[in-house]
């Protein structure tokens, strides 16, 4: 009987590997270095191994695809807290990549503890990359007023201009200070945790992998609070504060992209004649040579839903990016304003080269072959791909999103792939086949269609517009 | 294709008892003065977070998405219960009436995890707000025992208790009781035993006993619990009062109740009488004051009562004749000529519009189904239609829509 495992990449990457190999299940190609997906292991012939993003973990345990998983628990947790009776069963803690899920404020917001969130006198603002436990918390503080943002990543960039409160997964030796941060509750102890599916659990035999590493976990506790508690200290560590956010209202506001769209945006706005400069890692510092004018690094996932709700004038995005936002929101007030140029990229609809299937047509003439299976389409577009089974009628479609490494999906875990691709090569390294261009992407900047924003911000506006262009 | 799991559908004859039950209660609701609102299947999340409206248990069983405007970190959710909403619309749209009695009829959505039992119910509810007095509670309480009443369900008990009394009495454990089934008097008594806020003359009677293994049924169980619990604070006492005075106006128009405090869970936002219609162990509604709602979600400080029948429930235990479908006539014959199809269309008008059901038979079904069997022999106007009683066997041969009705309504008087 095969047995199935889903193990992490990034940070639980390291100590998941070392772990396996201390107790005897070694795999072949589970290393930094490695492009593979599927690693190998003579140990026990039968097991099944794949490597996922830390979130897709919990979702690929829970539905089934794999019998066990390593993940962080705070992954587990977000799930559990808004599908508690998902099939996903949390079987022991393994004791490494330990993190506190903080509840934090900005030093400058004036909140100084969970009890001040139940009488704030305006709307909470909530950023987090853990929104289902945002609501979850919101709820058991009795929030009256709460608006959540789910986000990609970043939050600690976010507070106080764009964020009353986030969570925050941190190491448990982060001094939030550094963030200008104060932690108002630690609502989770997160480590690296043995996960399993409750249907393999209740009738497969799973004790040649469960065993060895059951052993050799530690034995920790953490447990997600239902009803959080102050974090110890917080009250004495703060200082009397005022809050300012006038600065940041009154200024022009401008998002720019982390990861491998930083370096180009930078590049593309030192030829108009606009210089970023200072720390570009968290927590950054930047300043700009521009007047009136604030900047801060954030995810370009993200920078739609931040436009449309007026947390910033400015930000260069990719189109990819903002369609997909449109298509979940259609009503938000976003526009895109200037095609940058660079950054250009293709998304498109790839299958496994296996499936022999090289156009639509032919997708559809498998499906129809298999109607009583729905096919799985995976993205990390989850609103483009829904639209484009719509628009080809794909039915039945079960969509799975996805949070990277997401060529590793086909075929075992999904049947169609909506991507962006640059060249083609990781497609084809994959073993993958495009069978349709969906449109092509492209950095932008992007704004919001505000009629009532004040003129001298709209001027600043129509001022940098033009310097932009003459860079194309 | 399968329905969603969690999810019923309603076939005919169910469907039936449903529109009996809400003509019902929509009848009873408007005859009593209240009128007719609907509120929209989706609500903001925010509107049901506060303290003080849902419990926890129902918070984390709400449906809440983003939908499509959700760029503004506004999440919505399905409507999980009448009461809110209705009040949210008061608020909203009516708050310069000093007094409204509204009701509807409307699906809630709630998440049930086996999805066995439908995560989608239908409720009738009805709200008077306005007034704090005791004959607005019994008012509500004689409206909801009327529509039970006319829905023609025999055995319903009413359990009566009171939110304001038990808060006065167990404070913040109040809430505890949530967690624990009805009737589950041990942990009642666990809940009595630990709260430092009990009256002496609590600690030293049965306290738990008294108060939540007997049932009153009267307004003296009230009085003599009141004369137990000695000096009380002004809390406790005007609970009892206010309960005492609910209870005598129910007496005095004839209410059959039991006063049941082991019954009081349900919602955070009650605050005086709540009342429960039980059948056997079914729960076919109930409902209770609550004044404090409305400026809890930015209303003028308001009282009001309501109440909720729980229809799916309801539905369940109708007598059979409510569900009795078949229909009253078969239209046949000769009707696949345009002559024919006239004649009998025109004939089949004139009977519904004296109120008899008329089925025009597209060959597919028994005739077993029908009273009367309504068979065209010809076309032409001198031919006649034939029309059975299949009940008495009578027959008659005829081409007058006079002579027909005449038929039928003598068939409906000897049956």
């Amino acid at each position: 009987m095969s047995l199935k495992l889903a193990l992490p990449k990034g940070g639980l990457f390291q100590s998941s590997s070392e772990l396996l190999q201390q107790v005897g299940i070694s795999l072949e190609s589970y290393d930094e270095q490695s492009r593979s997906y599927r690693p190998r292991c003579s140990a026990i012939p039968e097991l099944n191994v794949k490597v996922f993003h830390e979130k897709d973990i919990p979702i690929q345990v829970a539905t089934g695809n794999y019998d066990v998983g390593i993940c962080g628990l705070v992954w587990a947790d977000e799930l559990l807290c808004k599908y508690r009776y998902s099939d996903l069963v949390k079987v022991h803690n393994l004791g490494y990549g330990r993190y506190n899920l903080y509840v934090a404020a900005s030093r400058l917001s004036g909140i100084s503890s969970l009890g001040e969130l139940k009488t704030f006198p305006d709307t909470i603002r909530i950023a987090s990359e853990y929104p289902n436990l945002a609501e979850h918390l919101a709820m058991a503080l009795r929030l009256k007023k709460f608006k959540i943002f789910p986000l990609w990543g970043a939050a600690e960039a976010y507070p106080p201009e764009n964020a009353d409160i986030i969570l925050s997964l941190q190491s448990v030796f982060t001094d939030l200070s550094e963030y200008n941060l104060i932690p108002l509750t630690v609502l989770l102890q997160s480590s690296a945790f043995l996960v399993a599916n409750r249907s393999s659990w209740e009738s497969k035999d799973l004790s040649r992998l469960l065993q060895p590493l059951l052993t050799s976990a530690i034995t920790q506790t953490s447990h997600f609070d239902s009803l959080p508690k102050e974090a110890d200290g917080v009250r004495s560590s703060i200082s009397p504060v005022n809050p300012v956010t006038s600065a940041w209202d009154s200024c022009l506001r401008l998002a720019l992209p982390d990861g491998h769209q930083q370096h180009p945006t930078i590049e593309f706005l030192r030829r108009a004649g606009i210089i970023v400069r200072g720390n570009f890692s968290p927590p950054c510092q930047l300043r700009i040579n521009l007047e009136d004018t604030l900047v801060k690094v954030i995810r370009p996932q993200d920078m739609p839903l931040q436009i449309a709700n007026g947390g910033f004038d400015l930000a260069v995005t990719g189109k990819d990016w903002v369609l997909d936002h449109l298509y979940q929101f259609p009503t938000s007030p976003v526009k895109e304003i200037l095609d940058l140029g660079f950054g250009r990229v293709k998304i498109v609809a790839v299958v496994s080269e296996e499936l022999g299937i090289s156009n639509l047509v032919e997708l559809k003439q498998w499906m129809a072959r298999n109607p009583h299976h729905p096919i799985r389409i995976a993205s990390e577009y989850i609103n483009i791909a829904d639209r484009f089974a719509c628009d080809n009628h794909l039915s039945p479609y079960r969509l799975i999103p996805t949070w990277g490494a997401s060529e590793g999906f086909l075929p075992e875990d999904a049947d169609l792939l909506i991507e962006n691709t640059q060249t083609g090569r990781t497609l084809a390294q994959h073993k993958l086949r495009v069978i349709a261009t969906l449109f092509e992407s492209s950095a932008c900047l992007l704004g919001r269609i505000d009629t009532a924003r004040d003129q001298t911000k709209q001027k600043k506006i129509d001022a940098i517009v033009p310097m932009l262009e003459r860079a194309l | 294709m399968q329905r969603c799991k969690g999810s019923h559908d309603l076939l005919p004859e169910n469907m039936m008892r449903f529109r009996y039950v809400e003509d019902i209660f929509r009848k009873c609701c408007l005859e009593w003065g209240y009128s007719e609102i609907r509120t929209p299947t989706l609500e903001y999340l925010r509107l049901f977070t506060s303290a003080g409206t849902l419990t926890s248990n129902m918070l984390h069983r709400l449906y809440s998405f983003l939908d499509w405007d959700g760029w503004s970190g506004e999440r919505v959710v399905l409507r999980p219960e009448g009461t809110i909403p209705a009040v949210r619309l008061y608020i909203e749209n009516m708050s310069q009436q000093e007094q409204a009695k509204l009701f509807y009829v409307e699906n809630i959505f709630s998440f049930e995890e086996t999805g066995k039992d439908s995560r989608e119910r239908w409720q009738g509810g009805f709200e008077l707000v306005g007034s704090r007095e005791p004959t607005a509670d019994a008012e509500v309480i004689l409206l909801a025992c009327e529509i039970l009443r006319r829905l023609g369900i025999d055995g319903v008990e009413l359990h009566l208790s009171h939110a304001g009394f038990l808060k006065a009495l167990l404070g913040e454990q109040y809430h505890d009781l949530d967690e624990f089934p009805n009737g589950d008097t041990q942990a009642l008594q666990q809940i009595l035993a630990a709260n430092p806020q009990l009256t002496q003359a609590l600690r030293e009677s049965d306290s738990s006993f008294l108060l939540f293994n007997l049932r009153g049924r009267s307004a003296g169980f009230l009085q003599n619990l009141k004369s137990s619990l000695g000096t009380v604070d002004p809390g406790i006492e005007s609970s009892l009062d206010n309960f005492i005075m609910v209870t005598e106006l129910l007496s005095a128009a004839g209410v059959d109740y039991q006063i049941d405090f082991s019954s009081s869970k349900g919602f955070e936002y009650y605050t005086g009488t709540l009342f429960h219609f039980h059948l056997g162990r079914e729960l076919l509604g109930g409902g209770g004051r609550y004044d404090n709602l409305i400026p809890l979600l930015g209303g003028q400080d308001k009282a009001a009562v309501g109440f909720a029948l729980y229809i799916d429930q309801v539905i369940r235990f109708l007598l059979d004749e409510v569900t009795n479908t078949t229909a009253q006539i078969l239209a046949t014959g000769n009707i696949d000529t345009p002559a024919g199809w006239k004649r009998i269309i025109e004939m089949a008008r004139l009977l519904r519009e004296a109120g008899y059901t008329v089925d025009i038979d597209q060959g597919y079904g028994s005739v077993t189904h029908y009273r009367w069997i309504m068979r065209l022999q010809s076309e032409n106007y001198e031919a006649t239609f034939s029309v059975t009683d299949q009940l008495t066997g009578e027959k008659v041969m005829t081409n007058s829509v006079g002579k027909i009705l005449e038929t039928l309504e003598k068939g409906q008087k000897c049956h």
